[in-house]
């Protein structure tokens, strides 16, 4: 038990079907992600590496095997429960086109806290207000937020969007942040800066890092890198070949 | 959720200005019809009350309404003096005011009738007319003017005015020898008697005088005075309304008239007629407001496209909310929410374009046909057709919020462009 309570995300003989597509993109025997971990996903383009993501963040529902996140076994929640839960316990950043345009970039850092009560809570924890709370995190991401917070979001470059994209999965600490691919539109010396500034806030609030890129020069300053390829067993055709136990 | 779909309309404004205007002209458009429809009918109910009989020579009974009441078209024949010396002389009759059209003064009707029609003419919830200022005529050559001709003639009592003979506009043979003097003015009414000059029917013949046949006859005309003793009984009138001392005998009254041997004659009831024609305008009616709903449609099929149109550019934006935790059915709320929005705006902009339209439609109205369009607040129907447009609006918001929804559910957290 207390193996299963040092993994955030345990995914078991999971397998996952696109409706209406004969084969399934991910068949997963076994992986999981230590608390604290920083854990880099490669894989090549199309492989399914958004698809296991939406699947960790019970978005996608698969077909068969079980999905453990936090403790939580995703099988269990039903409809909005599962929203709730995601918003609850995992930060998400895409890899572009993080932010509502027709949101101030504060509205939209503090985004989960209109969903999560959770998020709310834990974000004031320290006596901060959420404003305050979200002025702390641009800062942290090394934006002024008296600059930021006056510019429509479409008006940031999109370094800075990533960055309060950034802010935003981590306000409230969510235990696990999930990032898809979030440097690929960014150049080489900003990616790893932007890195630098994910690693050092993920590790403030002691949350876990799943983060996906196909680019594996990246890969180096994580605790550890799993290539998709080699924990999806689906053969070339994509035809599914029996699991043995 | 009303916060975001808000600040979301206000981000999309230009294509959310247009979906509400579509609708907004199509809410004022429908209104407008139904309003001049209504106010229309309204306006020729109200014109004549207390008439039981109208009788004119034989054609339509829709065309004798017209053109007696209304003043609208022209009559083919006129009802001789003997008949109408026989008309009078029935027993059932209590009452009746001769007619005689044929003659304009700057564009108004001028109305050749006797003293009875101010006494017997009634309007409305039977009303009577009455004088504003003045007398009535009591010359030959007096004139009772209505008040819509006094205002925009800008005429006083004692002044004197020219009648032309004939109702068009243009190449009228001015009456300029023997002219008219106002005498009184009659208060307002809201119908045609407000944009009619009576005169006595003596002052239709002497109008006449130097006339034969339709050509004015050379030399020095008649003089006023000369006039004056000239035998001046009308030959001929145009119509005749008629009141009778007990309704009951309308019918039998009507069907005398209309077998009256020593002239064709055509007895209508007013009510009777009145409805005629509204069976006749029903179908133009009809038309107009079906095109008044396909114009809705129009509105509300472009308030969907335009909802769908945005939405592929925003399945990443609700990729977006569904990471921070938005349920699916809080992005059908949210796409809801906003057609609603639209739709509502579009409602009130049009009601408000509504009043504007009747505003500056009521002057155009009044001159051209005397139909008076007042501004009122939306009645019944009104309330009824706005809220069916909510209501459509609000169904068709659902088609793009469920397309949403789906998509919502089967994106995953993939942005797709
Ligand atoms: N909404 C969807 N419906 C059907 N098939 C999908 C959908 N999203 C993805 N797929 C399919 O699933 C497979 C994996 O897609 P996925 O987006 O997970 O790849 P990826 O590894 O994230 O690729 P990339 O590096 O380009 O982001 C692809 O073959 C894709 O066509
Ligand atoms: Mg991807």
């Amino acid at each position: 038990m207390a193996d299963a309570a040092a993994k955030i995300v345990d995914l078991d003989h999971v397998q996952y079907t696109w409706p209406g597509e004969a084969n399934a993109v991910l068949n997963i025997p076994g992986f999981s992600i230590n608390r604290g971990e920083r854990v880099f996903l490669r894989g090549p383009s199309g492989s399914g590496k958004t698809t296991l993501l939406s699947l960790i963040a019970a978005v996608l529902s698969p077909q068969t095997g079980r999905i453990v996140v936090d403790d939580v076994d995703l099988g269990t929640l039903r409809g909005g429960q599962k929203d709730q839960f995601r918003v609850d316990r995992i930060g998400l950043v895409f890899q572009q086109f993080n932010l509502l345009p027709f949101l101030s970039v504060r509205d939209n850092i503090l985004l989960p806290c209109r969903f999560s009560k959770n998020r709310r809570n834990e974000a004031c924890r320290n006596g901060a207000s959420l404003v305050e709370e979200s002025d702390r995190l641009l800062q942290a991401m090394n934006l002024a937020p008296s600059d930021v917070n006056n510019k429509p979001v479409t008006s940031l470059s999109v370094g800075q969007q990533q960055r309060v994209a950034v802010a935003r999965a981590l306000i409230g600490r969510p235990p696990l942040i999930i990032a898809d691919e979030p440097t690929s539109a960014l150049d080489s010396d900003t990616q790893q800066a932007f890195i630098e500034l994910l690693f050092n806030e993920v590790k403030a609030a002691r949350s876990t890092l799943l983060f996906v890129s196909h680019d594996a020069s990246l890969a180096s300053t994580f605790d550890r890198r799993v290539d998709l390829p080699d924990i999806n067993i689906i053969t070339g055709s994509g035809t599914v070949p029996a699991v043995s136990k | 959720m009303i916060a975001l779909a808000w600040k979301s309309i206000r981000n999309r404004w230009p294509t959310a200005l247009l979906a509400v205007l579509a609708i907004a002209m199509s809410v004022a458009l429908i209104l407008t019809v139904e309003k001049i429809r209504r106010d229309a009918r309204n306006s020729f109910t109200q014109t004549i009350s207390g008439t039981d009989l109208i009788i004119g020579a034989r054609s339509g009974a829709v065309q004798l309404l017209l053109y007696s009441v209304f003043r609208i078209g022209n009559a083919t024949n006129n009802i001789s003096w003997e008949s109408v010396d026989d008309i009078k002389k029935r027993a059932a009759i209590d009452w009746i005011i001769p007619i005689s059209l044929g003659d304009s003064h700057a564009s108004f009707r001028v109305l050749g009738t006797n003293l009875d029609y101010f006494s017997h003419y009634r309007y409305a919830d039977k009303r009577s007319l009455e004088l504003a200022n003045g007398e009535l005529f009591d010359d030959v050559f007096d004139a009772v003017i209505g008040s819509e001709v006094a205002a925009k003639l800008n005429y006083k009592v004692d002044d004197q005015i020219v009648v032309a003979h004939g109702t068009g506009k243009a190449n009228l043979v001015v009456h300029d020898k023997q002219p008219f003097r106002v005498s009184g003015i009659l208060k307002a009414t809201g119908t045609p008697v407000d944009r009619a000059v009576h005169v006595s029917l003596e002052g239709i013949e002497a109008m006449h005088v130097d006339w034969q046949n339709g050509a004015a006859v050379k030399g020095e005309a008649t003089r006023a005075d000369t006039i004056r003793q000239m035998d001046l009984q009308p030959k001929a009138v145009t119509a005749l309304l008629v009141g009778l001392k007990s309704r009951a005998m309308v019918f039998r009254e009507q069907r005398a008239i209309n077998t009256y041997r020593a002239e064709p004659l055509l007895a209508i009831l007013p009510g009777v007629a009145l409805s005629e024609l509204w069976g006749l305008v029903s179908v133009a009616e009809i038309a107009l407001f079906i095109v008044s709903i396909c114009v809705v449609v129009a509105g509300l099929v472009n308030l969907i496209s335009v909802l769908l149109a945005g939405l592929n550019e925003r399945r990443r934006e609700m990729a977006v909310l569904r990471s921070a935790g938005a349920r699916p059915s809080h992005i059908f709320a949210l796409l809801c929410i906003e057609s609603t929005v639209l739709t509502l705006a579009g409602i009130v902009v049009g009601v408000v374009m509504h009043y504007v339209l009747i505003a500056l439609g009521s002057l155009f109205m009044q001159e051209k046909f005397g139909l008076s369009i007042a501004l009122a607040p939306p009645d019944g129907t009104d309330v009824k057709i706005l809220f069916t447009i909510a209501v459509a609006g609000l169904i068709a918001g659902c088609v793009p919020a469920l397309q949403a929804y789906r998509k919502s559910l089967s994106d995953g957290l993939s942005q797709r462009l």
